[in-house]
């Protein structure tokens, strides 16, 4: 048993699986995304199915999540922007979802890396680039040019539009991924101290009790992130469409 | 300098950026909170705005603890 932070991030081949010289192993992430679309449907479709107008406590439950995300898009991008709420649902209840399954312990938590965030968020920004383009055609750019400024200054407060629409992939990202990472990390080690205290003797064990105690917060706090993480996802996401739809400041 | 150490010294420099995000969270708050004293009954209508906020600030200060993560175990 590894007692170092890291060693939770490591990806473990379950099935290898080559085809052609490339890896198609089904590793402990693909189990544990496999098992967020598992649990994400299992909530929506079983608390649904009574179909009752008078909603059960579960049903309840999956209603006011869409209508979350609904009123999200919907306050963001206007009601041409719900064209996108499917994308922006789904995106929503996988962050969320994988990010609540990280917390148990000894699961793996698929959003602590970069490779999928990264692939999310480039699903966000080519959407986004694509859609924009082939509504708007090149009044597109116009979103780099914001109204009301003077012909002075219009250069520069281009191309720092351009550099800010760049960084916007980079941060979407990195903000979800760094958030997992360091959340967990943290967890693991105010956890080893615990064991670290512990171990020495009487007064080692009375000491532990305070770790403890930052470790029980702690992993409330990473609760609460785990759901902030999913709506700022979202909601950065209905933002970014809405710059899409309807270009220029 | 070795560059073992060096790292050290980087990941405690990258420290300083996640005090000064907190410093900007305390801003948000606090700035809320001064209104929400002002005007209890439009404060529940700016807590959506007042959570995205606080993410997005926070946002930086993790970036900042990645770059210290990044030079201590990278």
């Amino acid at each position: 048993m590894a007692t170092d932070p890291i060693h939770q991030f490591q990806i473990q081949k379950l099935v290898p699986i080559e085809i052609g010289g490339l890896d198609f192993s089904f590793t402990n992430s693909s189990l544990f995304m496999a098992l967020t679309v598992a649990g994400a449907s299992a909530f929506l479709i079983l608390s649904t199915r009574g179909r009752g107008l008078v909603p059960t406590r579960w049903q309840s439950a999956a209603e006011m999540t869409y209508e979350f995300v609904a009123s999200t898009l919907r306050d963001s991008a206007g009601s041409e922007g719900m064209r996108f709420f499917p994308f922006v649902f789904s995106l929503f209840m996988f962050i969320l979802v994988a990010n609540l399954w990280g917390m148990f312990p000894y699961f793996f938590t698929v959003t602590s890396h970069i490779a999928i965030t990264a692939a999310m968020s480039m699903a966000v920004i080519l959407t986004v680039i694509v859609y924009g383009l082939w509504r708007n055609k090149l009044r597109f750019f116009k979103l780099f040019v914001p109204s009301g400024v003077p012909k002075v200054l219009l250069p520069f407060i281009t191309l720092i539009e351009i550099l800010s629409f760049i960084s916007r992939p980079i941060s979407l990202s990195i903000r979800l991924f760094a958030n997992m990472l360091a959340g967990h990390i943290t967890l693991k080690v105010f956890a080893g101290f615990v064991v670290t205290l512990s171990s020495l003797g009487f007064v080692g064990i009375l000491g532990a009790i305070l770790p403890l105690v930052a470790a029980v917060a702690l992993t409330a706090l990473e609760f609460l992130v785990a759901a902030l993480q999913a709506y700022v996802f979202a909601i950065l996401t209905s933002l970014y469409l809405n710059d899409a739809i309807h270009p220029g400041h | 300098m070795e560059a073992e150490a060096a790292k050290f010294l980087g990941a405690g420099i990258a420290c300083i950026g996640m005090g000064t995000a907190g410093i900007g969270l305390g801003h948000i708050f606090g700035n809320y909170l001064a209104g929400a004293i002002r005007n209890p009954a439009a404060a529940d209508g700016q807590f959506g705005r007042l959570i995205f906020g606080f993410a997005v600030t926070e946002a930086l200060g993790i970036f900042s603890l990645l770059v210290a993560l990044i030079l201590l175990f990278g």
